[in-house]
């Protein structure tokens, strides 16, 4: 028998990070849509899960990827990626949305452990078990993600 | 840290996620995820928690028992599932309110008797069948549930009661006359049988 928790106790305790991840990672817009199918995924899968003390890697999982099938519907959607979407998107300051606009632009992997770091505040041990890698190649993908917005972000300044 | 990696935190603490994140309720419920449903009520007699399976009414909990650790045994003995979803529960409370409010003397609720086993199960069915007004001693429970020797047991069958309030427990009292004891604390049960004029003389 395993010895889970409620999982409005999941809930209330993760909450907050899957919904910052799902904002990082899917965009604002898609924020409350990410959450709502991360949770429900992760209700209905619930009572299979071997291990309470994996719980919140486990959720992040399923939260990105969740967030990569909401970015790539909008990517294959007329919609202009760029575009900001239509609708009641809580607001984010134009320059913030600047940056997750590139780091939505960066290679799922890449993409997925940059918000880990910095939005969920993972280390880079819970970073792997969420991607299901090691713990140094969740460094090298956050090592590679940075590398590449930096390159972005200095071929922009060029250009202004 | 670097310039980048700066501004990625300080991003991060700007995203708009500060209201309280979308209800699943509706969902869950609809696509039937929710194994154990609860809501909380206020009462005469304290704050209540309700929970339902699918099967109906499965606990009601006292505010002292500590409703995070009804919840941990609930998720332990029927499922993990266990979620906030105040709408499978607006008849249990609308009724409770009901009788509260002395207009209502019996609950029409689908209930779920799996947290209750053998002789207990038995002398809770006997409990369901006492009347509102009306009492029924620990002596009577026992032969009705089949054992009528086991009158202490029919004591422990009231005490453990998990659906008090709806199975009416309150309303078995001692054969002197007496109140006797109540899962729910003796003040409780006094309460209830003044509601429906029964206290015992």
């Amino acid at each position: 028998m395993s010895r889970l928790p409620p999982f409005q106790e999941v809930l209330e305790r993760y909450g907050r990070d899957v919904l910052r991840v799902c904002a990082a990672v899917a965009g604002p817009a898609h924020a409350d849509d990410c959450y709502q199918e991360t949770m429900l995924a992760a209700l209905s899968a619930y009572p299979g899960l071997r291990d309470p003390s994996v719980v919140r890697s486990w959720l992040l999982r399923i939260a990105s990827n969740k967030a990569i099938d909401a970015h790539r519907t909008r990517a294959r959607s007329p919609v202009p990626v760029a575009e900001p979407d239509p609708g009641a998107a809580p607001a984010v300051p134009a320059h913030d949305e600047e940056l997750w606009a590139r780091v939505r632009e960066l290679p799922d992997k890449q993409r997925i452990a940059v918000a880990y770091r910095f939005v969920a505040d993972l280390a880079y041990r819970e970073i792997g078990d969420a991607m299901g890698t090691s713990e140094e190649a969740a460094r090298r993908n956050v090592f590679e993600g940075l590398r590449r917005l930096r390159a972005v972000h200095e071929a922009a300044a060029a250009t202004r | 840290m670097d310039e980048l990696e700066t501004a990625l935190r300080a991003a991060a603490d700007r995203l708009p996620v500060e209201a309280a994140p979308p209800s699943l309720e509706e969902r869950a419920l609809r696509d039937g995820l929710v194994d154990v449903a609860y809501a909380t009520t206020e009462s005469p007699v304290g704050r209540l928690l309700l929970a339902a399976t699918p099967a109906g009414v499965v606990r009601v909990g006292w505010t002292d028992e500590g409703f995070d650790a009804v919840l941990e045994d609930l998720a332990e003995r029927i499922s993990p599932r266990v979620l906030e979803a105040p709408r499978r529960l607006d008849d249990a409370r609308r009724q409770l309110d009901e009788y509260f409010a002395g207009r209502r003397t019996s609950f029409a609720l689908p209930l779920d008797h799996q947290l209750s086993r053998g002789f207990r199960a038995r002398a809770q069915a006997a409990i369901e069948a006492i009347p509102f007004g009306q009492t029924g001693t620990y002596a009577s429970i026992a032969a009705a549930a089949g054992s009528p020797r086991a009158v202490r047991a029919a004591g422990t069958a009231c005490a453990t009661n998990p659906i008090p309030l709806i199975v009416p427990c309150h309303r078995v009292v001692r054969s002197d006359g007496s109140m006797g004891q109540y899962g729910g604390g003796v003040e409780r049960k006094r309460l209830l049988l003044e509601l429906e004029h029964a206290l015992p003389a």
